[in-house]
């Protein structure tokens, strides 16, 4: 057994082991100096949705990184204490107390899923902790403990695109189709109410459990539901399942048109960028968005993670939201979560996509809706566009206007 | 008719998948629980071949026989052959399989503890390109038949063809059902049982390894899509009864047809309800399975 490639092998073993175990010994005893920040960074990097949050993490520390550059926050450098939630909610509720309370970070950037934000979030609210959340997600939703820098919301996805669907595209029947929870729910709830408000049928309603890949009945309802057009708020690996059951059932999206709330660059990518040719997506980022500060952002994290890498709206609110955190604090001279949430209302930041201004009432973005069109090499063709950055409205489906506000700076009154 | 023809479709992939499992249990009595993951491996071989060698999807059909076939050879000398007569150690041996096999998909077969990456393997999502002629539908007889689809029920009819000439016209088949049947008499005669089993474990593998590259061309590839094969596949086999290729055939057809049919009245979570608890029925009232072969 003492042969020389098992020698080599468990060298690199403690190598890489040492490697990973440094940073939480530097970070306990040497690095408990007072001239940096920690900072939490929680983006699973195993499990089912780590092909997402992977680049949402190398993302954050690009920013970290960027910022470090040009000073750190209040003359001091930010140190990422990174941790691996594993896509499991509960892995995160524990990640997000060890990052709080043992490693006394004031800010975790984190999560990509709603499970994981419910379960950070009472962790965050008990021990007023600050999470910036990014993604976008199905509203109803009013915390004082979370930023949802660059996260859209249901108003911000669908009042641009399903009036598009029918007065540009000439469609009236509507099937909407999902993976089933919260998300997908909420995004049907909320169509529907602007649905019969436009006067659009709604034909079809209809979930799948999230990682289910045989799509062949529901493609066929579909077809035979008389819909015209297909809104799709699948999440995950079953967004690959289901568009190539689509083109495998000889649906082409030029006489079927869909149109989807989540499927990135990324998904893309892992389907095969011809299945998803012709299909449109509502998301307020794309990689071909085009603006100097994009130019820039993706040079730059193709130079950070490999010039195969991709970007996608995701990780630039992940990048939106790291930036936000340093300028709130920079402005209030603390980074208290506290002090950050009472000054990050009414701050803009020039962000790849555009302008995104924090809300303060309800701590939300404004974000520019956009429609992109899938091209055959996997990127989008932007066909529709906001010229001014849209008002967040996380509570749109019960009602909430920009003039009747339903969550507040004193909270959520309904 | 469209409802039928997924249906067949669903139940040609069970078919195959089961028809390896069928084969391994009714020979050696052993549950191979790592045989979803010969699907998985099917797929990857896809993954790979196409990648890196430019291989289309009917090349990597026999490709992914072989290297099945020969990933359960290996686990049929190394792990198996030792548990024989211990169904629940194999079992859970099978089980410990399954699992490594899954994590070296993730860690590059171990080049990734190195910082060796392969294009095709790690935990990310990987995809087949699929020949343009099978992306079509046909119509015929005023249906829309996906020719994906067809080229599956296609395949999966070629194989339970080869396999029942395999198990019933030829000296490697009779002695195959002779071990199923009576291990010890046949062993006593003079056939090589061991053999005959690392045979049959090849052979069932590499048949999951089939409909891997068959469910490439839907489905996304990734190192844990093995796992839900197993437990449809075993349904299939005790449904239809053990040792008995009609036994198998039709209860795949009719267990693809009831998920299908439900499916698409209601939902697929509905449809994988009823098909559950079909299957308990066919086991409350017929426990031998639908079809019970007479040398039992």
């Amino acid at each position: 057994m003492k042969n020389p490639d098992r020698r080599q092998f468990m060298k690199v073993l403690g190598v890489a082991a040492g490697g990973l175990a440094a940073p939480t010994i530097l970070g306990s005893r040497a690095l408990r100096a007072e001239e940096t920040i920690p900072v939490g960074i929680l983006y699973s990097l195993t499990g089912t949705t780590a092909i997402v949050e992977k680049s949402m993490n190398q993302c954050a520390l690009m920013a970290i990184a960027e910022i470090n550059a040009k000073g750190g926050v209040l003359g001091k450098q930010l140190r990422p204490v990174i941790e691996d939630p594993a896509s499991e909610p509960r892995t995160y509720s524990e990640k997000a107390r060890k990052l709080t309370i043992e490693d006394k970070v004031p800010v975790i950037f984190g999560c990509y899923t709603t499970a994981s934000r419910k379960a950070v979030l009472p962790v965050v609210e008990r021990r007023s902790g600050l999470l910036v959340w990014p993604t976008w997600y199905e509203g109803e939703e009013c915390s004082k403990s979370v930023l949802y820098a660059g996260s859209a919301v249901p108003n911000q996805q669908l009042e641009n695109s399903i009036p598009w669907l029918k007065n540009k595209l000439g469609k009236n029947k509507l099937f909407i189709v999902g993976s089933d929870y919260a998300f997908p729910r909420g995004m049907a709830k909320t169509s529907k109410t602007l649905c019969a408000k436009i006067g659009m049928e709604v034909v079809g309603d209809e979930y799948l459990p999230l990682g289910h890949t045989e799509w062949a009945s529901m493609v066929s309802k579909i077809g035979s539901s008389g819909a015209d057009v297909i809104f799709s708020n699948v999440v995950g690996d079953s967004i690959v399942a289901f568009y190539r059951e689509l083109r495998n059932q000889g649906y082409d999206f030029e006489k079927l048109p869909l149109c989807a709330s989540t499927t990135t660059e990324v998904e893309v990518r892992a389907m095969g960028p011809e299945y998803a040719k012709g299909s449109y997506v509502s998301l307020p980022y794309f990689q071909t968005v085009d603006t100097p500060q994009n130019k820039a952002f993706v040079k730059a994290f193709k130079e950070f993670a490999g010039p195969d890498s991709v970007t996608h709206a995701a990780m630039e609110a992940v990048y939106t939201g790291v930036h936000m955190w340093a300028m709130a604090a920079a402005k209030a001279g603390d980074v208290s979560s506290k002090a950050v949430v009472g000054a990050v209302g009414g701050l803009s930041f020039d962000a790849p996509q555009g302008k995104v201004t924090i809300d303060s009432e309800n701590l939300h973005s404004f974000l520019t809706p956009r429609i992109g069109k899938a091209r055959a090499d996997g990127m989008f063709d932007i066909v529709d566009q906001y010229s001014e950055p849209l008002v967040p409205l996380p509570y749109s489906s019960v009602g909430e206007t920009a003039d009747k506000r339903v969550c507040k700076v004193s909270g959520a009154a309904l | 008719m469209e409802t039928f023809v997924i249906g067949l479709s669903i139940a040609s992939i069970l078919f195959i998948v089961a028809l390896g499992l069928a084969i391994v249990y009714g020979t050696m009595k052993v549950i191979n629980l790592a045989h979803g993951e010969m699907v998985m491996i099917g797929a990857y071989v896809t993954v790979l071949a196409s990648k890196h060698l430019g291989l289309g999807i009917y090349s990597c059909l026999p490709l992914a026989f072989l290297v099945a076939a020969l990933f359960g050879l290996a686990i049929e000398r190394l792990v198996v052959r030792p548990l024989y007569g211990r169904l629940l150690d194999t079992l859970l041996a099978t089980w410990g399989i399954a699992l490594i096999l899954q994590q070296l998909i993730r860690i590059h077969f171990g080049f990734g503890l190195f910082g060796i990456h392969i294009d095709g393997l790690g935990s990310d999502l990987q995809n087949v390109p699929v020949p343009p002629e099978l992306q079509q539908t046909l119509h015929i007889l005023g249906t829309n038949i996906p020719v994906y689809r067809a080229f599956v029920f296609g395949v999966a009819a070629v194989l339970g063809l080869v396999s029942w000439w395999l198990i019933y016209k030829t000296r490697f088949g009779s002695q195959l059902r002779a071990v199923s049947a009576a291990r010890d008499i046949t062993a006593a005669c003079g056939v090589n049982d061991k053999r005959i089993n690392a045979l049959a474990f090849a052979y069932g593998s590499g048949l999951a390894g089939v409909a891997g590259v068959l469910v490439s061309g839907f489905k996304t590839v990734s190192p844990d899509m093995g796992a839900p094969y197993v437990i449809d596949a075993f349904m299939v086999v005790v449904a239809g009864g053990v040792g008995h290729l009609l036994g198998t055939v039709l209860s795949a057809g009719i267990l693809g047809e009831v998920q299908s049919f439900v499916a698409t009245w209601s939902n697929d979570v509905y449809g994988r309800t009823v098909l559950f608890a079909f299957v308990i029925l066919i086991l409350l009232f017929k426990p031998q399975g639908l079809f019970v072969s007479r040398n039992r």
